[in-house]
Formats: structure tokens, sequence, C-alpha cells
């Protein structure tokens, strides 16, 4: 069991004839992940050749769902067209679309967010690396990877780690890899100010999976979200959630990469953060370095071994 | 992407929003043209620096206040003189100060009372938010802080618009009637088809005022706009200053480099946002200090390495260097060749650590061990900065 995705899951790429695109479709065919679709508006009927794998392209998210029963679209299009594109994949009932592209006005997903009100499908980024549900072959081969992290950092197992940041991620989950601990699921919700799902939405998620048996959550300055997510944890979480916080150092005001990285007030501070993140009994990685230690001690405490 | 005060004031004035008549001077040459155009009178002189507490602020020469009250035009035309060209320091624009290069002449406007008007994105709901106080002309945050019941916030509809019985809920809590309501509300729904056209990312008037004749004014703007969104308002990606931006961070947006100057002396090269975010912490955890944020994103090219590099080593307070790449997709290798070519290419002297991981690194590892290159390789994050703080201690 995972969250969100399994080995099973059928997704298509929209954007999948782009250079970004492209590059990330064929790691993910090599990792084993069901692609079974593609859709670039204008190449309907083409085919996206990878070692052997000749995946259909269509000219819309509808029929492409349609035709081959992907429930899940990964989005590589570029920030001018990507809101349209998130949409396109709401109107499809969807069950899932993960927004990878970065830099898309803030605008227009402040529309895009109003306009999925009501609707089933669950957004994840934009501006983010994806999800991937390790799976069992070599290198965590076999498994499910929407977006752009590297497949073989992973290895199957219990831990589920939720991140603002890409690279962060990978740092969290190779640490657990080199200690011989799995992941269930990872996801990267993304950089920026205005996303889909929470911290909060995926911690949910986790608590409510039972092979998930320790979470770490990665954060950073801005906003109120990790806070939200720390509050939940402390009322309804029962397993051992481990914290970071990234930008102590940085300065108010100013953008940190992230578009959604910047001080806004006293209480978007790290060290505002990490506050809450001890008050509410998240265990808190000093370091970057220390995010798979902090899990184990806050596992170690509640007497779980974590897998 | 932040403008001036008086190019905010045009881009209102093009909205509908009043603002106090007003005319720019970037030479002094120009001083009289501009006071040219405002009627004799009470003038203020406002020096155009991107930076807020410019009232307070004090200039490198000892002058005191970078905007002044002149009873006239001729007080002004003096007072002008003591500002263009000088350096003005205030609580925002740390010790270095800002250059001073353009002046700014208004009408000194008949005070009745002070308000605070700013919209901005709310992203604890993904809306716009109207935030409005009777208690202007003074620091919001305190008045956040302090009275946090005179501070009113209404979130904004994407799929709507602003409706009427916002404003009037606006109005009302600024406690405005008659001819004041009337013509609050209608700055009030022009302010905002500003700020949500020009996709800004912040509008503020601080203070908005009104005056005995009835009027309602914008004393001051203050405009942010989204950056992801320039690519569609060339209009306003023309009003940008470089005076304003740390040349580093200019060279460095030339190479795709997310670079920003920070006042330490570890200089840090990193791939991705949050990953370069928390070098720098770790550097700090260990007690050394950073010197810049440094992202060069996902998949670095030995160009961008060698450009990062020269825009890192343009610092003089830099002492030493960290590099730490998570090279998830992109090949260590080509990372290392990258890093070794940079450091030939440069001349490197100071300490450098390399930590590297991810994809092909042992080949990386190998790379960096042949180039006979002085540096320091790092295993984990914490002991490459653990070793490039005491290299630089």
């Amino acid at each position: 069991m995972a969250i969100l995705i399994t080995p099973s899951t059928k997704i298509l790429i929209q954007g999948i004839t782009g250079e970004f695109g492209a590059r990330h479709t064929r790691l993910s065919l090599d990792y084993g992940t069901q692609v079974v679709a593609g859709v670039t508006p204008g190449k309907g009927g083409q085919h996206f050749e990878h070692q052997g794998h000749r995946v259909p392209i269509f000219n819309s998210v509808a029929e492409a769902a349609r035709a081959t029963g992907a429930t899940v679209s990964a989005i590589f299009v570029p920030p001018p067209f990507a809101g349209d594109a998130i949409l396109e994949a709401v109107d499809a009932d969807l069950d899932l679309a993960v927004a990878i592209t970065e830099g898309i006005p803030i605008r227009d997903m402040i529309r895009v967010k109003r306009a999925m009100q009501g609707r089933r499908t669950r957004l994840v980024g934009p501006n983010c690396p994806g999800l991937v549900t390790p799976g069992t072959g070599p290198g965590s081969k076999g498994g499910c990877r929407i977006g752009i992290a590297p497949g073989y950092i992973h290895r199957p197992g219990h831990v589920g780690v939720v991140s603002r940041s890409g690279t962060l991620t990978y740092e969290a989950v190779f640490q657990l890899t080199s200690k011989g601990i799995g992941q269930s699921t990872c996801v990267g919700i993304g950089g920026d100010p205005v996303n889909g799902t929470s911290h909060l939405d995926v911690i949910k998620l986790f608590n409510a999976d039972p092979e998930t048996h320790g979470i770490i959550m990665i954060g950073e300055i801005g906003g109120s979200a990790e806070v939200e997510a720390a509050r939940w944890v402390r009322e309804h979480c029962r397993k051992p959630v481990a914290g970071f916080i990234a930008g102590a150092t940085a300065p108010a005001g100013r953008r940190m990469g992230h578009a959604g990285a910047v001080i806004g007030g006293h209480e978007d501070t790290a060290a505002a953060k990490i506050a809450i993140f001890r008050e509410c009994g998240i265990e808190v990685a000093a370091t970057p370095s220390d995010m798979a230690d902090a899990l184990l001690r806050s596992a170690a405490a509640r007497g779980i071994k974590l897998s | 992407m932040n403008i001036h005060e008086y190019q905010a004031k045009a881009l209102f004035e093009k909205y509908g929003v009043p603002v106090p008549k007003g005319a720019a001077a970037r030479s002094q040459a120009e001083f009289a043209t501009a006071l040219a155009q405002l009627p004799e009178g009470p003038t203020m002189v406002k020096s155009q620096i991107h930076a807020g507490g410019r009232g307070k602020g004090t200039f490198t020469n000892g002058f005191k206040g970078g905007v002044k009250f002149c009873q006239d035009k001729a007080a002004a035309l003096a007072m002008a003189g003591n500002m263009l060209g000088q350096t003005l320091v205030t609580a925002q624009t740390g010790p270095a100060g800002r250059r001073v290069q353009t002046v700014y002449f208004t009408v000194a406007s008949d005070i009745k009372k002070e308000y605070y008007l700013a919209i901005l994105l709310d992203r604890a709901s993904s809306r716009p938010v109207i935030v409005a106080s009777t208690e202007g002309g003074v620091e919001i945050e305190k008045v956040a802080h302090e009275t946090p019941e005179k501070i009113t916030k209404v979130r904004v509809d994407p799929a709507y618009g602003l409706a009427d019985f916002q404003v009037r809920d606006l109005i009302a809590a600024l406690g405005l009637t008659g001819a004041e309501a009337k013509n609050a509300a209608k700055l009030i729904r022009n302010l905002y088809t500003c700020f949500w056209e020009t996709d800004a990312a912040m509008v503020e008037v601080n203070p908005l005022i009104t005056t005995p004749a009835g009027e309602v004014l914008a004393l001051d703007a203050k405009v942010s706009f989204d950056d992801n969104a320039l690519f569609r308002h060339p209009e306003i990606t023309a009003l940008r200053d470089l005076n304003e931006e740390d040349p580093k961070e200019i060279e460095a947006s030339k190479y795709s480099l997310s670079y920003i100057a920070l006042d330490g002396n570890i200089a840090c090269l990193v791939n991705g946002a949050g990953l370069a975010m928390s070098t720098m912490d770790i550097i700090k955890h260990f007690g050394g200090t950073p010197a810049n944020f440094l992202d060069v994103g996902g998949g670095a090219s030995k160009d961008q390495v060698v450009a990062a590099f020269k825009i890192i080593l343009g610092d003089p307070n830099v002492k030493g260097i960290l590099v730490n790449i998570f090279g998830g997709i992109m090949d260590c290798n080509v990372i290392a060749q990258g890093i070794v070519e940079a450091v030939r290419e440069v001349g490197l002297k100071l300490p450098l650590v390399v930590r590297l991981e991810g994809n092909n690194v042992e080949a990386g590892k190998a790379t960096l061990a042949a180039s006979g290159l002085t540096l320091v390789s790092g295993d984990t994050m914490a002991d490459a900065a653990q070793k490039i703080v005491r290299l630089v201690a």
C-alpha cells in the first residue's frame, strides 16, 4: 500500500513532446511506471517511442483518459499554458493532476484553484518534483514515478515523506535508503505560494495508510502550511513524525529561489515554525543531515521499528 | 519585481486611483522643469529608492531625511539638491544604503486623517486579500501586533471579483461617510482592478488620506509584481530599475542562477532552492556565516558552474566555498568536470569543500581526486559544512 499512487496506476503526460516532458517520460518508463498516454494538442495520432515502449499521443486529456484508462496526469506544460493544462485534467475528472511546471503566474493559480472547488480531481504542485511510490525491483524499479525525482535513490518501505523542496526530499530519501529504511510514498507538494495539496492533506493520507509507519515533513520559510499540519499532528497523528524547516538564515522579505519562500512576518520564520513543531511533538532535525536520524529517534521513543 | 513610488503613482493614475499631483526628476537640470508642472505652494521632495523608511533615513553625507516638506517650490528646488546623487541609509537598505537617482516632487496635501490600504495574496485562502486600517502612516506590522482589531481584511472571490458589499464593509470599517465614502469606494475598486490586471504581488498605500475638501488620495504607493507574470506585461517589465539591484544578482540572472548576496564569508553553490537554503542554515549551525544563497538549478551546465564561481568570488568577503550538489538525475561526473574546469579558469586560491552525492558519484569523486586541485571532499552535508567552517576560521 501507498498513498495516491501505486505501481499499477496508469498515468498520462501533458506536454510529452516537449524536451522536459519527453526526458522525464523516458526516465519514468525506465523505472517501470505505467505511462499509458501522452497529450500534446495537434499531435494526436502520433506515438512517443522509447526502448520498445510505444505511448500513444492524444489531442486532449479527456480523449487520452477515455482511450487508455489513465487516472493521473503529470503536467510538463510551459508556464503560460500550465493553468489551462491543469483545468483540462480537472475537466476530464482525473483522480490526480501533478503540475511539475515552475513559474506559473500566481493569478493563474488563484483562478485555477477556485475553478477546482467542488471537482473530484486532486492537484499536487505546481513547481514540484512530483511523487514516487517505490517498486520492488532493483533500484526500486517497478514503482510509480510521476515527475522529476531520481527513482533509484528510493527503496520500498514504510516511511512517508512530504516536502515543499525537491532536492531536500531527495536528501531525506537518500538518508533513509542509506540506512536501509524504505518509503511508502514520497510527495513533493511544491514551492509556490498557491498550490494544490498541502502538507496537512498529505499527512492525513499517511496517517490513514496502514503501510506508512513514520513520516518526515520538510518545510521552509513563508506561509503557515507547516504550522497548520503540525497542530493537526499534535491532535490526531499516531505515527512518529520528524520535521525540518529550511531558511533559518534567510533574510526577511527576500524570495529564496522558490516563489513561496519569503518571510512575510514574524510567524513564518524558520524559528517560529520549529518552535511550533516542538510544541506539537514533532522531532526536529537540527540540520538537513539529521532528517532520517530524527525520525529514527521519534520512532524509537514510541517503540516503533521502521523498515 | 519592485518599482519606484513615482512609477507606482503613474500606474495608479492610469487606473483612476487619485494621487497628489507630482513630477519626477533624474538630474539637477530637470528639477525646474519638474517643478514647473506643479502649482506654487507647499511641496514634498521625496527620494526614490526601493526601500521603506525613507523619511526617517539618513544620507551618508550626514543629511537627515529622505522625504522633506518644503513651504514653496523654491525651497523644494534647493532641497532636492541635498538628495540627488547621495546615498540614503534606511532601516530597510542595510548599512550600505542606496544611491538616490531620482527625486519626486509632489504637491503637499492637506491631511485630514491617515488610513492604511493594501492588497496582496492571502496564502491560506489562495485569494487576494484587501487589508484596511484606520491607523495609517505607521508600520502596519505594529498595528497588527498591538491593536489587531483596528485591521479589517476582505478576501476576494476570484470567480466573482470584488463585490459591492465588500467595498461597503471596508468603507464602514474605515468609518467614512458622505463624499469621502463615495470617493474611497471608487478608489478601492480601481485599486483592486490595478492589482488584478497588472499581476501585482502587492499594492500598498500607506498612508491613504482624506483631505478637508473630501478628497481621498494615495499619498504613498508601494507596488511589487509577480515575476512569473512579467512575460505578459512588457510595459511593467520596462519599469525595472537595475540600479536598485545587486550587480551580482543581475549577472546571476543572465545564467539562470538564483543568487542572493548575504553578509557572511562562506560562499555556497548548491542545486535546488530548498537544499541551497538549508546549506546556508547548516553553515550557521556549525558556527560559520553564509555569504550567499545560490541555486544553480536542476541541470547545472559547466558554463553555469563557471559563472557561479565567478559571481561568488566577486564578493570580497568570501573566504571559502562550499559546493553541495545532490545529483539526482544529472550525472555527478559532469558536475565534477564543471567544478574542475571552473576552478582552473578562475584560478581559485580559497579553500573549497565539495560534497557530491547521487547519480554516478564514484566517477565524479574520481574526477575531483585526479584533478590535482587542492579541494576537500565532504561525505555528508554536515561533514562538508564542518570542514569549510574549520578551514575558514
